[in-house]
């Protein structure tokens, strides 16, 4: 205490700069450093997909004369060789059919059955919500070789088809899930006033909750879109013709063939196939960010 | 009066149709609405479950029906080297992975919990390991692990020249286990992070400011509040990580598909090969459902372990 009296003023003066500069490179250290390393490696290979595929083959195999983390004369001739030489249209479309056929009856199917749980209010309704989340926490790994039998009894192996009707099995408990949050946000107050006016249930979910519902029907819809486009181990387990296979499935087993590996267009493939969600997520993130915690929080 | 009469009339004007009053009762109306989801959910995820344990009980091939065969299936995989092997694995590379995870995503969100510009657009960047279909971003992994080409062999032996040979990622078992799980890792920060980031913001800002005026340090505001308050959310994150991964098969199928010599299988890739690839559904679904218990154990570990302090106090402080 006697100290800090017995300085001399100009120690005082200099005293708040000096700790500005110190909290300033703390900052950068402590904040700034490691958000920039977390996002490099998180980006990185991003990064490394999309120049290999504009690298022509010379370059690609050879990093004593050319700088591999950059292209010096870069080619289309990967992604050429993706939609001419081989049937990477074709999967794109058959994984945008699926992609939007299982959204959309997971959409209707989750949106009633939300409403039925949150909002017409039954005995027992809490257990068939639980029910339904509980849905979700069963891992494809364990379901696909019984769905395998079940899709082959209705006829249905080997087409797309089947990828419609099952990817719903993990994306309805999502949806339901997210869309249960926000009907629960909707003023119940508004439904009543509705029905005091003479509205049936049907035009109270159409006029009123619907609308209201938006946001989450964009969430649950981009969420569910992106799922079904991820969705891997369905689509290697019921598909077996190279024309009907989805995207991912086709580049690991129809794009990968013999000893060597043409890393260009494989990546190429990876780079086209991710375009689609990563447009569609940038439009989209805040409903992303949104749904994903939402969903965390309820 | 008037009134009275005139909205009766224009009741009757709006009710004629049977099936409008029909969807307007409400037992009627609740079936109908639970039905698409129940009905999508019991044919092809409850009946498939039953289904699954009951093939594993079997010896199924592809095209022939099984005949039950007690848990001949499940006595086979006991001495089998390779199901151990899966076993092992799957248990290494959940502990591991989910561990790297947490701790790099509860640091991450820590991070981004602060004030600085274009916050908005790095949460946004960030999310995106977990957006892009995996399997894709697993083949540019295994051309980051190429033995010739990999980029971080370059880094490391011509760049830095910290080692004289290229790393042989792949090749050899342990390499190729840890290879895997790095990639897990990778590919699971940012959901953790963001949902973990959500948690952090709904922590009053009072509660520091109170522990700060009584002279807590960084690490004890932390430890005593950040952490506490975060158990709930961490516990519910937690629980479906571990399953995820527990169950994973994207990863492995898209890089390694089980090898050098098996040793990167995990019970998910082994179904598979056994299941599908080699025909023996019922082997297969023995396998798939020796991981339920697994998956039980572990759910009730993370739920009941993490969430333990909330039940303890009572369901009030939500």
């Amino acid at each position: 205490m006697t100290d800090t009296i017995a300085q001399p003023t100009a120690d005082a003066k200099a005293a708040p700069d000096t700790m500005a500069w110190d909290s300033g490179l703390r900052r950068l250290m402590m904040i700034y450093l490691p958000l920039g390393c977390f996002v490099l490696i998180l980006l990185f290979p991003f990064y490394w997909m999309t120049i290999t595929s504009f690298k022509p083959n010379a370059e690609l195999m050879n990093y004593r004369d050319h700088n591999p983390f950059w292209i010096s004369s870069p080619t289309l001739a990967h992604i050429k060789h993706l939609l001419f030489n081989t049937a990477y249209p074709r999967w794109l479309w058959t994984t945008m059919t699926v992609a939007i056929g299982s959204t959309t009856l997971s959409l209707i199917a989750s949106t009633l059955a939300a409403y039925a749980i949150e909002r017409l209010r039954f005995r027992g309704s809490p257990y068939v919500g639980l029910g339904i989340y509980l849905a979700y926490l069963v891992p494809p790994s364990i379901l696909f070789i019984p769905l395998a039998t079940v899709v082959v009894q209705f006829g249905l192996f080997d087409s797309p088809l089947a990828l419609i009707l099952v990817y719903p099995t993990f994306l309805v408990p999502f949806c339901t899930w997210l869309l249960i949050g926000y009907f629960k946000s909707i003023p119940y107050e508004l439904e009543e006033c509705a029905l005091v006016d003479g509205a049936t249930r049907l035009q109270i979910l159409r006029r009123i909750t619907l609308p209201l519902a938006v946001p989450g029907l964009i969430s649950a819809g981009i969420f569910s879109f992106t799922l079904s486009w991820n969705e891997f181990i369905y689509a290697l387990a019921f598909i077996q013709s190279g024309a009907n296979k989805t995207v991912p499935v086709a580049i690991l087993t129809e794009l990968v063939t013999g000893d060597v590996y043409q890393w260009g267009a494989l990546m190429a493939g990876s780079l086209l196939g991710s375009l689609p969600v990563a447009i569609f997520y940038s439009l989209f993130v805040d409903y992303y960010v949104s749904s994903l915690t939402g969903a965390v929080k309820e | 009066m008037s009134v009275t009469t005139l909205s009766s009339t224009g009741l009757a004007h709006r009710q004629p149709s049977w099936l409008v009053r029909l969807f307007d009762y409400k037992p009627f109306l609740i079936v109908m609405c639970l039905a698409p989801a129940i009905g999508l959910l019991s044919v092809f995820l409850t009946y498939p479950l039953g289904l699954g344990i009951w093939l594993a009980f079997t010896d199924t091939t592809i095209g022939r029906r099984g005949i039950f065969v007690g848990i001949e299936n499940f006595q086979y995989l006991l001495t089998d080297p390779l199901w151990w092997n899966a076993v092992f694995y799957s248990v290494v590379y959940t502990g591991i992975a989910t561990f790297g995870k947490f701790a790099l995503g509860f640091w991450l969100a820590l991070l981004l919990n602060n004030h600085f510009p274009f916050k908005s657009i790095l949460r946004a960047i960030i999310l995106l390991p977990w957006i892009v279909p995996t399997v894709l971003s697993a083949l540019a992994f295994w051309w980051i692990y190429d033995p010739q080409f990999s980029i971080i062999s370059y880094l490391l032996v011509d760049v830095l020249h910290w080692r004289s040979s290229n790393i042989d990622f792949l090749g050899s078992p342990w390499p190729a286990r840890f290879s895997l799980i790095a990639a897990n890792i990778w590919r699971g920060i940012p959901f953790v992070a963001i949902s973990l980031l959500a948690g952090l913001q709904t922590i009053s800002p009072s509660l520091y400011e109170a522990a700060m005026l009584d002279g807590a340090s960084a690490w004890q505001r932390f430890r005593y509040i950040t952490f506490p308050m975060m158990m709930p959310i961490l516990a519910i994150v937690m629980t479906f990580s571990i399953i995820f991964t527990f169950t994973d098969f994207q990863l492995v199928y898209a890089i390694t598909r089980g090898g050098p010599v098996n040793s990167t299988h995990l019970l998910a890739t082994l179904a598979f090969q056994r299941g599908i690839a080699g025909g023996e559904l019922g082997e297969g679904a023995a396998i798939a459902v020796s991981m339920i218990p697994f998956l039980v154990f572990a759910t009730l570990f993370s739920y009941f372990g993490l969430a333990r302090r909330k039940w303890q106090q009572g369901e009030a402080n939500d």
